[in-house]
């Protein structure tokens, strides 16, 4: 973690020589340095991403596994405002989720259904741009994460993410936690959270909560930087989409359609 | 110099108590939202800034405002401003308070407020308008105090205080543009990412804070025997007149920019502005009252004859003021969340807390400009109700 941290500390570091410097920050698309295997590599060696495939996903419409699966691991609040709401993973129609990649004749298997939508751990992220405390950064092995801690709860983040996958605790989440996972920290009032790509699953070598508990084979968490890993192959056969790819975020989750 | 605050009469006091009960209606409701989070506010998911920042956001407006006074005195030799360059840079000094304090009442966690100087970040726009605020407040504390004490003490004011004065004056422009590029950066939010946002910004302030200023003096010259000089309100309304003007052309270059190129996501937000998305109307009418206001004062202010008409003036200056506060203090914040980056309507309409709040922190305001005008006239013996000793 330290060691992350301080490697985030040296590209904001590189922001300072003005926001024209930090669109260039080295990840940005050149080519990966060679190939190393998933676990044995070091951090430069690892680019965290996720393949969801929209059709798997619509089998099963109604199923809300990964939703509920990520509520627990997470001790995410069931607040009965919805103006309160707090989610890291939900669904939403495809329309809502693909904006600019609806039309009016769109197919029927698409047109309406729900899509999954969470943090696209972006590789040139916003939300990073503008945190003015560095409470949102992103490692090197491409998770954008979130000190608590630190969150002045100042809502920049929000304003500035293009998927609307932030959410702040308008209100202490702890009494609408239905069963608090003491593995996991809960937030206080007042600050900011979204999905982590379950760092906490990955430190122990655990896929991500949302992925082990999909009956559907609908999502495919792993290593972008090796070409052998199931990700990059699935990218590799089928056709794939990004969220809002024009905006220049280089989203880290793809989804098949 | 500050005792000279302390005598009034019983108008004066009767106001400043007036403006404590407000103030302290604001904490008693800020320390409600201290204790159980913004929830209590309107604010939601979607729309996650509102009635706060957008204060914040007209009010750096005013503060930078001060600049239209003091930039024609000191660079242009602009003698008749002499006597309200220091009103100018009073209201500047509320104005930054206001700013900041509406900043820390948004924030959810306001006792960490000093995390943006713990760890500075040059590439979060938020951090540079803490440091151009901060710098902006400091920058007219040390001037007015150094000008009114030496007109106090009947002396020059000392040679390094101009440089300073000098510096304000960009300082100024900075704030506003900077606020601005809170907004006009984010890709997320089409509604705010246009270049011409911090030019507008800059013509709106331009207009609503000296009109801001004449109102003041208007009153001020009703109540006490402090006369700016008719000329120095006129060149004023001159700068109210242009700066309007060129406010009402960059909104039109927005609407022309807008619904020419006609790209949905752009137009959804103006749509929810001026005719409502979703059967969500509520700032329909807002903001078409901000437009005919905005038409009303042009006419009035481009036409001289009306112009030089005290009571003509009051009106359009009031209408500027009201004009840009619905545009910017009520519509410009909010719309940039609806619709939602996944096209969702979220209504917001601030809570009576959230009000009381806003009220208190305009009130605290209000109270620093009454004591720092009351001490300014004070100093130079203009107090009606000052008796000779």
């Amino acid at each position: 973690m330290t060691v992350d941290r301080r490697g985030f500390f040296k590209l904001a570091g590189l922001g300072a020589l003005g926001l024209a410097g930090a669109r260039s920050l080295p990840v940005l698309g050149n080519p990966l340095p060679s190939p190393s295997p998933p676990e044995s590599g070091p951090p430069s060696g690892v680019r965290w991403g996720m393949v969801v495939d929209l059709r798997a996903c619509l089998h099963d419409e109604g199923c809300q596994d990964c939703i509920l699966a990520c509520d627990h691991a997470h001790n995410i609040p069931q607040l009965p405002d919805r103006k309160h709401e707090v989610k890291w993973i939900w669904k939403d129609p495809y329309e809502e989720v693909f904006p600019m990649q609806a039309h009016e004749y769109l197919e029927d298997a698409l047109r309406g259904h729900p899509a999954l939508a969470f943090c696209n751990h972006c590789n040139n992220p916003p939300c990073v741009r503008v945190c003015p405390t560095k409470a949102t950064f992103r490692r090197e092995d491409g998770l954008v994460m979130m000190d608590w801690h630190r969150c002045i709860g100042c809502r920049y983040c929000i304003a500035a993410c293009p998927y609307g996958s932030r959410s702040f605790n308008w209100v202490d989440p702890r009494p609408y936690i239905e069963k608090i996972d003491p593995e996991f920290p809960t937030r206080t009032r007042g600050v900011v959270e979204k999905c982590n790509f379950c760092d906490e699953r990955l430190a122990r070598n655990e896929q991500p909560a949302c992925v082990a508990a999909c009956r559907n084979g609908a999502m495919t968490f792993g290593n972008l930087a090796d070409p052998t890993s199931t990700v990059r192959l699935l990218l590799k056969s089928r056709y794939s989409i990004r969220r809002k790819p024009a905006l220049g975020t280089h989203p880290e989750v793809f989804y098949l359609v | 110099m500050f005792e000279k605050a302390l005598s009034g009469n019983r108008g004066y006091w009767g106001w400043i108590f007036f403006l404590l009960a407000v103030i302290g209606v604001g904490f008693v409701c800020y320390l409600k939202q201290l204790t159980t989070g913004l929830g209590i506010t309107g604010m939601s998911r979607d729309v996650s800034w509102g009635l706060y920042i957008a204060q914040f956001t007209f009010l750096v407006g005013v503060a930078a405002s001060a600049v239209m006074v003091v930039l024609p005195y000191y660079l242009h030799n602009t003698k008749v401003f002499g006597r309200i360059t220091i009103l100018g840079e009073f209201l500047a000094i509320a104005a930054v308070t206001m700013c900041l304090t509406f900043i820390i009442v948004d924030l959810g966690q306001p006792g960490r407020a000093f995390n943006i100087i713990l760890h500075p970040t040059p590439h979060s726009i938020l951090f540079w308008d803490m440091v151009v605020l901060s710098g902006y407040l400091l920058l007219n504390v040390v001037i007015t105090h150094v000008t009114l004490d030496a007109e106090r003490t009947g002396e020059a004011p000392p040679k390094w205080i101009k440089p300073v004065i000098i510096l304000s004056i960009p300082w100024a422009i900075s704030i506003h543009t900077v606020t601005a590029f809170i907004y006009s950066g984010l890709a997320a939010r089409p509604f705010w990412m246009t270049a011409i946002l911090a030019p507008r910004f800059l013509a709106s302030a331009f207009s609503s804070g000296p009109a801001l200023l004449i109102l003041f003096c208007l009153i001020l010259m009703r109540f006490t025997r402090f006369d700016p000089g008719w000329e120095a309100i006129q060149k004023m309304a001159l700068i109210v007149t242009y700066a309007m003007l060129a406010n009402i052309f960059f909104i039109l270059m927005e609407v022309f920019t807008t619904f020419y190129s006609d790209i949905p996501e752009h137009l959804a937000h103006f749509k929810y502005l001026y005719w409502g998305l979703d059967g969500h109307h509520e700032l329909v009418p807002f903001m078409w009252a901000s437009a005919i206001l905005a038409v009303f004062s042009a006419l009035v202010l481009v036409n001289p004859k009306l112009r030089m008409q005290r009571s003509w003036l009051r009106w359009a200056c009031l209408a500027v003021v009201a004009s840009v506060w619905l545009e910017k203090g009520l519509g410009m914040v909010v719309t940039g969340f609806v619709p939602s980056p996944l096209g969702g309507v979220t209504q917001y309409l601030p809570t009576l807390r959230e009000v009381l709040i806003t009220l208190g922190i305009y009130a605290l305001g209000a109270l620093m400009i009454t004591g720092f005008y009351h001490i300014a006239l004070a100093v130079r013996g203009e107090l009606r109700s000052a008796s000779p000793s």
